[in-house]
């Protein structure tokens, strides 16, 4: 996935003044073994209906019972977020649909599980967490025949329930986003933390991290407008394609005198545009009411605690950490990809070793791109890479060269690797030898260049680097340029 | 108790001793059902050749000496809303005719470990619905008492299979007072337990909030071991209370010495005199044994009624939504999703169920929630703050446990409102989640049984069963 922080900006800027408010709604299936209230397995992509049992079924007298670890891992999102661990209730969405197998889905209502939250985007961004709720999937229906995969005009649907009762957390988002950016860049963030915490893999394309989205428009600094709920949002590149969308299409309403309604409206992605799917008239009334069949759950200050203390690094403070390492800006791209690959401990790791932590932090970043948190290549070897170029034993073509022969090989000693290339790089005296030698052959241009004519350098550095065949290092030679020029 | 039949704990005896075995007494209750049957209507499904087997099992385990548990060789029966794996269970509605589990209930579980024998799974009121079993799909049970009469509801099959000697003891649920209210009507012994006393894992929900399973008996003894066999923790179910069911057995002899019984100082009117006078000399039984008696009052207990019609039909409309076509049960095969749910439906709902499920999804909707269901959950506190105020001066409640004697079959089935009020003494313990039981105690109108009901704080089993023992012995 690439990092939202660093891809070009997709933010519309809206005209006359509009400017756009956002709230999203992101469910995530829990990574546990079993679901939400019964023994079946969680498992994505098994044959229909085998991951199923009288609870998943909603046959007469299965009662739910719920997941521990679910919980659990409810709770680490909840933390990760910033958020108030509350004792909870669950509560009976009512409503007919054919992949609902009880005609209810238990949920949490008004009292959930995680509450008042935050998460931080660049440049100090902070966007409230409302909420963070746990919720149990519904089946999957499939529509045979007629012409749109809808069930209207179908000739069958067959019913797939091996998601049914697969474990959720919903995070709701405060309308504080205020482009599409910052929208990408949340849902960005949000998939790294569910990462770090272990409380799911957060895969768009296989449905367990799913977005929907509340977009209005306003003047700035008045009253939140009227908003639509687009769902079917299957990527981080499609929410900031549907946002700016439905953005635009809301703004055009409004200037051409009309209102919005309140509706929800599907993202197609190939046609890339929203539809109406139903409106706030025709919504369902879900009759909630408190669910009778489970009991309060309260998870008590002391496992809060525990799981608190359980939690690893979160990844916006290994990018500080990382950052303050290497200096370099924590909001840089480089920060965000070697966090987000988990390799930030190994650039740590390159640096204990005597390494160069901003020269590990370009290599890293551009050579371990294949490679997972712990790279083939030791880090005691990168960092000596990193010392040999700093000391101008090679230069930063050979040491690019000897990177990639250690990464096509998994590894390898740097010293023995130049040496085998004959890159024993020229020491300063001699390099300043080959800069007077070629200093007296070409007079004009050394000339031009005391006259601050710079590009006449460049003639200076080829001869010099032509007769070092290529052992000199190009800034060690263009140093030793000036400084000769300004004596 | 009914001195024709034998009583459980007698029946264990005597197998245990070699007097008789399993398969005879078994035998004899079916020789009962064979006769009496098809007049009473007891049962939508008797399980001869299971019983038989399972009889023959025991009968062969004993010879062996090997232990086969409390209630080896008792047969009995099930009210047709618990899951038995494998066998029918349809809650007298067609639409789940012919449905059968995967899976046993946990008290079935549970009795089946206890070397007790099922005879058969027997008829209610559709989804527990009624007050006098008047509202199967497959026709009412008669009161073997006065086949005239009903048996009262909606656990009347569980009752009338007792008091018909079909079986030594059954099982029934009691909502707002299904086991209590036919116990009463038929003249046996029936048990709600403290709610989360006995599992409901495996029993097809009416109200989940209200529903507990207990027994149906001849004596206050067999109820004890029956409560004992069928109670305690199940991991299986949430609402489940996460302790041993207390020893009620060992408590029968104790007396009420020294008991405070408290008296409603303002009872409700239409209870019929008989009824009146059989409760007076309820308390004059237990005073004569020591217990002195409390007025105490219940000041909200004229709300009770209208706020279990709100909320049991609430949640009635949420656990019967799953019956859609779908998945199992009756599908009436329609032009697209939506109108299949609908003639399933209604084919498959009886009129009484269709009228809670309408009731229910109104007072849960937007707009009327806080008007109805809301108000109904303040009465739910109400009453249970009346109760834990009366029971600062006394131990137990003693009340009717209906206002009549068993009526005639057809009396109210026109009026359902009429029929509601069956259950105004019984509904409040279920709001509470307390225990309660109804102890038959003589006679009253037409010679009917009159039932004395029992109230007993949440886990207040032991001390209930001392009083209905007291009172055992005094009828």
């Amino acid at each position: 996935m690439s990092n939202a922080s660093s891809a070009p900006s997709h933010a519309t800027i809206l005209p006359n003044g509009w400017e756009m408010v956002i709230g999203l709604e992101v469910h995530v299936e829990l990574d546990t073994k079993t679901k939400l209230f019964s023994a079946s397995p969680n498992h994505f992509g098994d044959e229909p209906n085998t991951n199923i049992d009288p609870v998943t079924l909603g046959l007469p007298g299965a009662l739910p019972v719920i997941n521990r670890r679910a919980v659990e891992l409810a709770i680490r999102l909840g933390l990760a977020l910033n958020c108030t661990v509350q004792a909870s209730t669950f509560h009976r969405k009512n409503y007919f649909y054919q992949d609902l197998a009880k005609a209810y889905q238990i949920t949490q209502y008004d009292q959930p599980i995680n509450i008042d939250g935050f998460m931080m985007l660049p440049g100090d961004v902070r966007i409230g967490i409302e909420r963070a709720h746990l919720e149990e999937d519904t089946g999957k229906s499939t529509h045979f025949g007629g012409t749109s995969g809808r069930i209207h005009g179908s000739d069958y649907s067959l019913v797939d329930f091996n998601r049914a009762g697969v474990p959720l957390v919903e995070i709701v988002s405060r309308p504080d986003i205020r482009n599409a950016d910052q929208a990408r860049q949340y849902v960005s963030e949000l998939r790294s933390i569910l990462l770090a915490v272990g409380a799911s893999d957060a895969k768009m394309e296989e449905g367990s991290m799913r977005c929907d989205v509340n977009v209005s428009v306003r003047k700035a600094g008045e009253p939140f407008g009227t908003r639509c709920e687009i769902k079917n949002v299957n990527s981080i590149r499609a929410v900031g394609k549907a946002i700016d969308y439905e953005a635009r299409r809301q703004v055009d309403v409004l200037e051409s005198g009309g209102t919005i309604r309140q509706e929800t409206r599907h993202w197609d992605d190939s046609e890339g545009r929203t539809h109406t799917l139903r409106v706030k008239e025709d919504a369902d009334d879900y009759r909630y009411f408190l669910e009778p069949d489970l009991v309060l759950l309260d998870p008590g200050t002391e496992w809060v605690e525990t799981i608190r203390a359980s939690l690893p690094m979160l990844p916006a403070a290994r990018r500080a950490r990382l950052s303050q390492l290497t200096g370099t800006d924590k909001e840089s791209e480089a920060v965000y990809v070697i966090v987000e690959r988990g390799q930030d401990d190994y650039v740590q790791l390159v640096a204990d070793a005597g390494g160069e932590p901003a020269r590990a932090l370009v290599y890293v970043q551009q050579a371990f791109a294949e490679e997972g948190a712990t790279p083939a290549v030791s880090a005691a070897h990168l960092a000596a890479l990193t010392q040999m170029e700093r000391d101008a034993k090679v230069t930063a073509t050979q040491a690019k060269t000897i990177l990639a022969e250690m990464v096509a090989n998994g590894g390898g000693d740097p010293a023995a690797i130049a040496a085998a290339k004959g890159f024993e790089a020229l020491d300063t005296s001699a390099v300043e030898a080959m800069v007077d030698a070629a200093i007296a052959q070409q007079a004009d241009a050394w000339a031009k260049y005391c006259a601050g004519e710079e590009k006449a350098m460049g003639a200076l550095v080829g001869a010099i680097m032509k007769a070092s065949q290529g052992k000199a290092d190009g800034k060690v030679v263009t140093a030793i340029l000036q400084s000769r020029r300004s004596k | 108790m009914t001195s024709e039949f034998v009583s459980v704990v007698d029946i264990v005896g005597s197998i245990r001793a070699g007097k008789t075995t399993a398969s005879d007494v078994l035998e004899q209750h079916l020789a009962r059902i064979d006769k009496r049957e098809t007049e009473i209507h007891a049962f939508n499904h008797v399980m001869a050749e299971s019983a038989r087997a399972n009889a023959a099992s025991i009968d062969a385990d004993l010879k062996s000496g090997k232990e086969r548990g409390p209630l080896a060789g008792v047969p009995i029966a099930l009210k047709d809303n618990m899951c038995t794996r494998g066998v029918p269970t349809t809650c007298s509605s067609k639409i789940l005719e012919g449905w059968k589990p995967p899976y046993d209930a946990t008290v079935v579980t549970r009795l089946q470990q206890a070397g007790a024998v099922v005879v058969g799974k027997t008829n209610l009121d559709e989804f527990a619905m009624g007050s006098s079993t008047e509202n199967s799909a497959f026709g009412p049970t008669r009161n073997p008492l006065d086949t005239s009469r009903v048996p009262g509801g909606s656990s009347g099959g569980s009752a009338a299979a007792v008091a018909a000697g079909f079986a030594a003891a059954s099982l029934g649920s009691d909502t707002g007072g299904s086991i209590r209210q036919p116990a009463a009507l038929c003249g046996v012994v029936g048990v709600k337990p403290t709610y989360g006393m006995v599992s409901r894992q495996g029993l097809v929900a009416f109200a989940s909030s209200l529903d507990q399973i207990g027994p149906f008996t001849h004596t206050v003894a067999d109820a004890a071991l029956l409560m004992e066999v069928i109670g305690g923790h199940d991991p299986l179910d949430s609402t489940s209370l996460d302790q041993p069911v207390p020893s009620l057995t060992a408590v029968l002899g104790r007396g009420v010495k020294g008991m405070r019984i408290g008296r409603l100082a303002d009872m409700p009117d239409g209870c019929e005199p008989e009824v009146l006078a059989r409760l007076d000399a309820a308390f004059a039984a237990l005073k004569a044994a020591g217990a002195t008696i409390v007025d105490i009052a219940l000041p909200s207990l004229s709300y009770c009624l209208t706020a279990y019609y709100l909320v049991a039909p609430a949640e009635a409309s949420s656990n019967l939504a799953r019956y859609d076509g779908v998945r199992y049960g009756l599908r009436v095969e329609s032009a697209d999703l939506i109108s299949m749910y609908g003639a399933t439906r209604a084919a498959g709902f009886g009129a009484e169920v269709k009228r809670r499920i309408m009731l229910g999804t109104y007072a849960l909707s937007a707009g009327y929630y806080d008007a109805y269901y809301g108000k109904a959950l303040k009465v739910r506190r109400l009453i249970a703050n009346d109760f834990a105020a009366a029971y600062q001066s006394c131990d137990v409640i003693l009340t009717p446990t209906s206002p009549t004697v068993a009526f005639p079959i057809g009396e109210k089935t026109s009026d359902p409102l009429t029929m509601y009020l069956c259950d105004i003494f019984t509904i409040p313990s279920n709001l509470a989640g307390h225990a309660a039981m109804s102890v038959p105690f003589g006679t009253g109108a037409h010679s009917m049984p009159v039932g004395v009901q029992i109230l007993a704080p949440a886990l207040g089993e032991p001390t209930m069963f001392r009083v209905a023992a007291e009172l055992e012995r005094a009828s």
